[in-house]
This record gives structure tokens, C-alpha cells and sequence, in this order.
């Protein structure tokens, strides 16, 4: 199968970038699309070339480290996929694929396709946590919790902090991650008691890391490979207009 | 011989005794202490975050961009407990035996009984953290069976369970970062020991993000840096995952024990082709309701549906009524290779067996099998494009679980002072195989539970370090520069994907799930032969000051290549076979591993010398608890 890239290429933070250009034509469809990159990147150091820099870890959707963007689609062309997870079936033969990072202002370019996403570790440290220590913990059933309670709490919980929801936002709002969160903890018994704090606290300092403001857009939801709803961001808000009274 | 500083005393008292008798520091000299931990999977930061809530200073590092990324994110299926919720049989006695065989054996009766005693408190740890396990309509606790075992003592978060007790351990870890004395070096990877007069006083590091090389010192390291299977190329691991950590301190002079055994795990995507570069894992979970089958035909070539049930060999159920497609994870593996030799292999490649769920989602609806394992299959049509509620899955076993690493005594310290390994990194607690769900347990016991109290009796007898740098850590700045200098200079025509590649190819025919004296020995030659020739032809672009991923690769095949060869010494030296090391010249006359207790009751355990020869270093098992028996699943 043969495809044609343009990649996003960018040395680092300050260089300014561009889209380069590359042929393939002895591609299998069974591929991943980091398999492809690794593929590419095999021709281009032979060839005394600078390979493209990409993240991509554990390649089955969980790590949250890879990810960009595929024809305009965050992430992935495929419904609620990581890039990791889309295989080239995707694509027709001969089709031309626009490769570029995850464009927000809170995260920096690094290299190539790579962005920090080291704000989202800042706005979780803000109290993205229930505050135990180790030892304090009383017996696990002593806490009850129902069974659709705990199935809502992991659907939040099950947040993989890729940045799909920022890149794709138009604000760059970072409000589903961190209503995911927030949405996680306070949901539980033991997670309530410091749920005004946190709310406050994170939603500070979301906003102190340059994303942008919610405007309901969905688009978020759409593409979280988690399929993460947007109805965390109403708790989120909840929570925060009920703390900050 | 080695000593293991197991305690005295029955093995019921041994831990609770440790801990009343070990040395304490007063809260307020604590802070004068600093600990360096290397590794952010639940491990290393379980660890880091216990440590400082004692008070202790602690420096995190990670080659990951973000804690969270570390591979404990993957795990799927479960975290075992001895909980006994079921009121099934089940007792902290069972899991402790439950393991000790399913590890063949050749595990530290001491290490294992105290990991099952710790279990309880684990999960009521990961609950007040939040991690939301999977409930009862009622609010309480729910559980699933593994592999090995008759008893339910999993509990787990669908199948996300490994990201889950994970976003607890990093929040864990962040909050430190937050209120207490503790620092995360993100991008940060350990490239070197540093030892001051026999004792682990540092480590050397290397910004990934601008290839600052810089020394960091402190009065202990830890390391957490989990498996190493990813040396077989294809394997259920992360890209990333390295051996690079506690090779460097092999390097020093840390003795690493069992190096070859690898554990096969039974179900994970078969490859489909050349160009892959992992092999995505199933949960075992699957097993509850899954039964693995391969046609009875050899070269079959119907498609599943067409087969009828009489010709279907459901080998596992077949082999081993008692714990039927429940059998562990060596056994199952193994059963499934002998099919695929055989010729009964499915799939394009025929290197497949089946994962069937029409029975149960006939006996229970395919609601019921959606809620269970919902979020697998949709995992699998993501990866493979087959829908596993219509036709069954395509499985097959792939490399998975280290079982050995540094060696480690009952204070999971290693011969070397002042260092200590945690989780998957060290060998303790799995012996020859390890059962599914033991994994996140031994990491997370590893760190919240044991490590604080053992790390603080030793730091108890160290004067808190002052100096910022010696003679010592100048020379491994410098010798860690001068290798990324080397590497960068080759410039031949080989990737060090693709020596990495080639490595994992002859481990996997020549030391993968069975090991044949002479195929060992074929193997020490070509993996001779293959780290000579990366030396003269491996290719490296870029330079050492930027991100430069293709630097990084090639540090860490480096050390697979020296890695392997140890593998190889290791597997050609055990002349018996137990859990996953499978000599084919011992086995039983029903193709069963064979151990041989009057020659092979020890670990081997390797110190590499000065002059590259391995020196083998045994500590002697001692069953005092249980008596040791031929293990069967039958």
C-alpha cells in the first residue's frame, strides 16, 4: 500500500516549523500508524536523515503518551481511538495523510510531532488526589460503594491525560481533563471531603497554564479515546461555583 | 552461598517481628536523609511517596515525560488479595502456598508469605485512594478467579486495573511533590551507579530533553524500573521498557538472579506480520469464561465456524481437567506452542490458537460477557478489526513478565549497600512463573508496605551524605559521556531497532519458551556475533545535546545485547526444568518440566566480573514451611 506523508517538522520550542513531504509504497495495511513513522524513520536515518520525532509508548491506547494529528482528526480518524490504534486499513491506498502535533498554547512543541503536556501533572498536583497516607487506610469494605457509583467514578477515572480534549477544543479548554478528575473523586465517599478545595485549586490552575475556557462544544467528548462525557464538566463547575461562594 | 537475612521465628511471625525489631529514625532528623528513586510505575512511586510522608527527602527520576505513563498503566485483569470476601477458602496460608507453586518452587517461602500477609492492606490502601474496583450491586467488593488458583481473590477495575491502582500511586506521588520534600526529574534517564566505598550513594543521570549528563547524590537508591522483556523485541511490553537501570547497576556490581526466566504469557495478539513491534496482551481475566480450543486437524483450513465441536481440541481442559483453560500461565503457554508445532496453529500465520466465548455468551447473553469484558473487545477490534462476539479470538503467547532481576534479600536490598530494587526489577517473590494478578500486588507491597520500613532501618545506620560530588561520580559523568559519544561516532547502516530485532529473534527460537542445550548454545555464538557487528555497523543519528530518541534506543540495545548473553549462560546452566525455563532434555513422559530438587534447589546468581566472565553465586531455598512437591495442575 502506498501513502503520502506531510509531517510537521520542528526542531525545537523556538525553530519555526513546516510540513515536509514523504512517499511510501511498501506499506502493509495490518500496520499501526506509529509502525508507519517507525517505518519511515528506518529510511530516513540510512539515508543520513533526521527521523521524525514522534511519542509513542505501550501501543495499545493506555499510556496516553502518543498522539497527533491525522488529517485534522485529534488523535485518530477511527471513533474514540489513540493514534497507537489506528492501523492503515483506515486509509485508502494512495491517500495523502497531514501529520501534525497537538496545537495549544499550554502545549509547547518540542520536536516535531512531540508536545509538553507537563501542565496537566501541575493541575492534577494542585489536588488531583484524595489526601491519605500510606497506613491510614480503613477496611476497603467498610467503605460501600454502589455499584453504578463506582462504574461512573471509573469512567471518569479512566482518563489516560493523552491532551486529545485540548487539542481539539477550539479555546484549548483543558476542562475535560480536569473535571474528569474532579468529576473521579468527589463522586466517591471518600473523595468528598476535600472536594471543594480541589475544585478550586484545579480550576485555578488550569487556568493559570494558558487553556482556554469551556464553551460546550462537545468536540471534546467526540474524541476522547476514553469517550469521556462532558457531563464531569457540569460537576466541575458545580463543585467550583458551590466552593467558591 | 548467599544470605537472604530471612528473620527467625515461624513464617507467620517473621514480618511483624522485622518491623518491631527494625531501626527507626525520630521524625525530625528524617529530612536530613535524601533517597533517590528511579522509576515511576507503582513501584517506584508507591515507594516515593510513602518515603515522604515519613519525612525523608526523595528525588524521583523517569525517562517518561509524565509519572503516569509508566507501564504498570497496562496491566489489565487484577490484583489478588487474600481477602476472602467469597468465603471460598481462602486465607493468607493459600495465597502464600498458591504462589510458591505456581512459581515451580524455586521462590523465597519468606518474600511470599509476607507479600500474601501484606495483600489485605493493599486494598484498602488503593480504596481510600480512590481507585474505584469493581462493586457488588450491594456496595461491596467484587472479585474474579486467576490462573493457578480454585479460589476468587482478584479484584480489579474492568480491565484497567493496572491504570488504576497507578492513578492512585501517582496522585500519591504528585501530592508529595506538593506538601512534601520531594522532587520528580521528568525525561530524566539513570545511566549510572554511583558507589562510595562499596555503598550506593547516587546515580548518574541523562536529561532526554537536552542530554545534560549530571550526577545526583543520596544516602540510598532505589530502584523501580520494572521488566525487562521487551529484550525479546515482540512482547506485551511498552516500547521504552529497558533493562538499562539494573544492568548499569549489575555493571557496579549488583548480582542478578534468574535472568532467563522470562515468563510467556498465554494470551496476547499473535504477530501478523514483519513490521510489528508489539504484541498486544488479552487479560487472562479472559480465561473465566473464554476456552481455548485449536482444530484437531493439523493444517486446517476452515474458518472457526465451520469447524464442528467434535473436531475441536480443547487441550487445556483436556490436559489439565482440574483447572482446565485456568491453568497458569507457563502451562497454558507451553500447551499452546506444542499445538502450534504440531501444525494446529490458526490465523494467517498459523501461529494462533483460539479463544472461544460462543458457550458463554450463549449461557449467559452477550450482555452479561459485554459488561465483564466489554472494554477488551473492543480493544481487540480496534487492534485487529475482528469482532470477538461473533467469531472467537486469535491468541497467542508472547513475552511478558521478568520473574528474575537483581538480587534481592529479604530487606529487598541488593548485595550492594544501600541499594534497593522493587517490583517487577527484582527477583523475590515469583520463582519460576509467576501467577497472573501477582504483579501490581508485589509492586505495590514492594512500595507502600516494605521498602519504607527496610529503607529506614538502614538509613538508621548512615550518617546523612554532604558532599554534592566525588571522584567517584566525576568518572561515571564521564564514562557515561564518552558511551553516548561512541555510539553517536559508529555511523554504519544498521538501526538500533534493528539490532534489537535480530536480538529478539534469537531469543525467542533459541531461548523463548523451551531452551535445548545445543540451540543455547548456537545462540551465545550469534549474540556474540550480533553485538560485534552493532560495535562496527550500528547507525545513529543526531547528535547527544537534543531530544534524540534513536540515542536512547541504542544505549538500551547496547545493554539488551550484554543482557542476552547472561540469559543464555543462565538458561544453559540449569540443567532441570521448572516453570518457564523448559529444558527440552528434562521432562516428564507427559512433556511436563521436570525439576531436579537434589541438584537445583537455589537461585543462580550472577556477578559479571571485570574481565567479563560470570560468576555464579547460589542462595540455597529452604522449604521450612511447606513441603515441596511435584507441581500439578492435572
Amino acid at each position: 500500500m502506498k501513502l503520502t506523508l506531510n509531517i510537521w517538522r520542528q526542531s525545537n520550542v523556538q525553530a519555526k516549523g513546516k510540513f515536509e513531504t514523504y512517499l511510501l509504497e511498501d506499506l502493509d495495511s495490518h500496520m499501526s500508524v506509529p509502525e508507519m513513522l517507525d517505518h519511515l524513520n528506518d529510511k530516513l536515518i540510512k539515508n543520513r536523515k533526521d527521523p521524525v520525532a514522534f511519542d509513542s509508548d505501550c501501543r495499545e491506547g493506555i499510556c496516553g503518551q502518543c498522539g497527533f494529528v491525522i488529517n485534522g482528526h485529534v488523535q485518530s480518524p477511527e471513533e474514540h481511538a489513540t493514534t497507537c490504534q489506528t492501523h492503515l486499513r483506515s486509509f485508502k491506498d494512495g491517500d495523502v495523510l497531514n501529520l501534525e502535533p497537538f496545537r495549544a498554547k499550554a502545549f509547547p512543541i518540542k520536536k516535531d510531532l512531540c508536545v509538553d503536556r507537563t501542565a496537566f501533572d501541575r493541575i492534577i498536583a494542585k489536588g488531583g488526589y484524595i489526601s491519605v497516607n500510606t497506613g491510614q487506610a480503613p477496611e476497603a469494605n467498610g467503605i460501600l460503594i454502589g455499584h453504578e457509583e463506582a462504574e461512573k467514578a471509573f469512567d471518569a477515572a479512566s482518563c489516560i491525560g493523552c491532551g486529545a480534549c485540548v487539542a481539539v477544543c477550539k479555546n484549548a479548554s483543558a476542562a475535560l481533563f480536569t473535571s474528569a478528575k474532579i468529576s473521579h473523586l468527589s463522586m466517591l465517599p471518600q473523595g468528598k471531603i476535600e472536594a471543594k478545595k480541589r475544585a478550586v485549586a484545579m480550576v485555578e490552575q488550569m487556568d493559570k497554564e494558558g487553556f482556554g475556557a469551556c464553551s460546550f462544544t462537545e468536540a471534546c467528548e467526540a474524541v476522547c479515546p476514553q469517550s469521556i462525557s462532558i457531563s464531569h464538566i457540569v460537576t466541575m463547575n458545580k463543585e467550583y461555583w458551590k466552593s467558591s461562594k | 552461598m548467599l544470605n537472604s537475612k530471612v528473620p527467625p521465628g515461624p513464617i507467620q511471625e517473621k514480618w511483624t517481628q522485622y518491623k518491631a525489631n527494625c531501626k527507626l529514625i525520630n521524625p525530625s532528623n528524617r529530612r536530613k536523609y535524601k533517597v533517590i528513586v528511579v522509576g515511576t510505575g507503582l513501584a517506584g512511586s508507591s515507594v516515593s511517596s510513602s518515603l515522604s510522608e515519613l519525612g525523608f527527602q526523595v528525588e524521583v527520576f523517569t525517562f517518561h515525560e509524565s509519572p503516569r505513563r509508566a507501564h504498570s498503566v497496562a496491566a489489565q485483569g487484577g490484583i489478588n488479595a487474600a481477602k476472602d470476601y467469597k468465603n471460598d477458602g481462602d486465607s493468607i496460608w493459600r495465597m502464600f502456598y498458591d504462589t510458591v507453586k505456581g512459581g515451580d518452587f524455586r521462590s523465597r517461602e519468606a518474600n511470599v508469605y509476607r507479600m500474601a500477609e501484606c495483600s489485605l492492606g493493599l486494598i484498602d490502601q488503593a480504596v481510600a485512594q480512590g481507585v474505584p474496583f469493581a462493586r457488588e450491586y450491594s456496595g461491596y467488593l467484587s472479585n474474579r478467579s486467576f490462573g493457578g488458583v480454585q479460589v476468587s481473590r482478584t479484584f480489579y477495575a474492568r480491565g484497567q486495573t493496572g491504570q488504576q491502582l497507578l492513578q492512585g500511586a501517582y496522585q500519591a506521588l504528585i501530592r508529595q511533590s506538593e506538601v512534601g520534600l520531594l522532587t520528580i526529574h521528568t525525561r530524566h534517564e539513570m545511566l549510572d551507579l554511583i558507589l562510595e566505598e562499596g555503598k550506593a550513594k547516587g546515580i548518574v543521570s541523562r536529561n532526554l530533553d537536552n542530554g545534560q549528563v549530571k550526577n545526583h547524590m543520596a544516602d540510598a537508591v532505589i530502584l523501580a524500573t520494572g521488566g525487562y522483556g521487551k529484550i525479546y523485541y515482540l512482547s506485551t511490553l511498552a516500547m521504552n521498557c529497558n533493562a538499562t537501570a539494573i544492568w548499569r547497576a549489575h555493571k557496579k556490581g549488583a548480582f542478578f538472579a534468574a535472568p532467563s526466566w522470562t515468563q510467556f504469557h498465554p494470551t496476547s495478539l499473535p504477530q501478523m506480520g514483519e513490521y510489528q513491534s508489539k504484541l498486544t496482551l488479552m487479560s487472562e481475566s479472559l480465561r473465566n469464561d473464554g476456552r481455548i480450543w485449536v482444530p484437531k486437524k493439523a493444517g486446517e483450513t476452515r474458518s472457526a465456524r465451520e469447524i464442528p465441536e467434535a473436531e475441536r481440541d480443547y487441550y487445556l481442559e483436556r490436559k489439565y481437567p482440574s483447572f482446565g483453560n485456568l491453568a497458569p500461565r507457563d502451562i497454558s503457554s507451553r500447551a499452546a506452542k506444542e499445538q502450534i508445532d504440531a501444525g494446529h496453529g490458526i490465523g494467517p500465520l498459523r501461529n494462533a490458537v483460539y479463544l472461544d466465548f460462543s458457550d458463554a455468551i450463549q449461557r449467559d447473553g452477550k450482555e452479561v460477557i459485554a459488561k465483564k469484558y466489554g472494554n477488551l473487545f473492543g480493544m481487540y477490534k480496534k487492534i485487529t478489526g475482528m469482532d470477538a462476539y461473533s467469531e472467537p479470538m486469535m491468541i497467542s503467547p508472547s513475552a511478558h513478565f521478568s520473574m528474575g532481576g537483581l538480587w534481592v534479600d529479604y530487606e529487598l536490598m541488593s548485595n550492594l549497600e544501600g541499594l534497593f530494587v522493587l517490583g517487577e526489577a527484582n527477583f523475590a517473590d515469583h520463582g519460576a512463573n509467576r501467577l497472573g494478578a501477582n504483579s501490581l500486588l508485589q509492586a505495590c507491597v514492594d512500595g507502600y508496605f516494605i521498602a519504607p520500613h527496610t529503607v529506614m532501618n538502614y538509613l538508621a545506620g548512615e550518617k546523612p551524605i554532604q558532599n554534592k560530588t566525588s571522584a567517584n561520580s566525576e568518572k561515571s559523568i564521564q564514562d557515561t559521556e564518552q558511551r553516548m559519544a561512541k555510539l553517536l561516532s559508529i555511523q554504519g547502516n544498521t538501526t538500533a531497532e534493528e539490532f534489537h530485532k535480530a536480538l529478539g529473534k534469537v531469543l525467542y527460537t533459541k531461548c523463548g519458551l523451551s531452551r535445548k542445550r545445543s540451540e543455547l548454545l548456537e545462540a551465545q555464538k550469534e549474540l556474540k556475533a550480533l553485538q560485534e557487528s552493532f560495535y562496527k555497523d550500528l547507525i545513529v543519528s543526531g547528535s547527544s545535546d537534543v531530544i534524540n530518541f534513536e540515542l536512547e534506543k541504542a544505549g538500551r540495545v547496547e545493554d539488551y545485547l550484554e543482557l542476552a548473553q547472561l540469559i543464555v549462560e543462565d538458561a544453559l546452566q540449569r540443567e532441570e526444568s521448572c516453570g518457564a525455563h523448559f529444558r527440552v532434555e528434562h521432562q516428564t513422559n507427559e512433556g511436563e518440566a521436570k525439576r531436579n530438587d537434589q541438584e537445583f534447589k537455589y537461585v543462580s546468581v550472577w556477578e559479571s566480573t571485570s574481565e567479563g566472565e560470570y560468576k555464579l553465586h547460589k542462595e540455597l531455598l529452604d522449604f521450612e514451611a511447606i513441603q515441596i512437591s511435584e507441581r500439578s495442575y492435572k
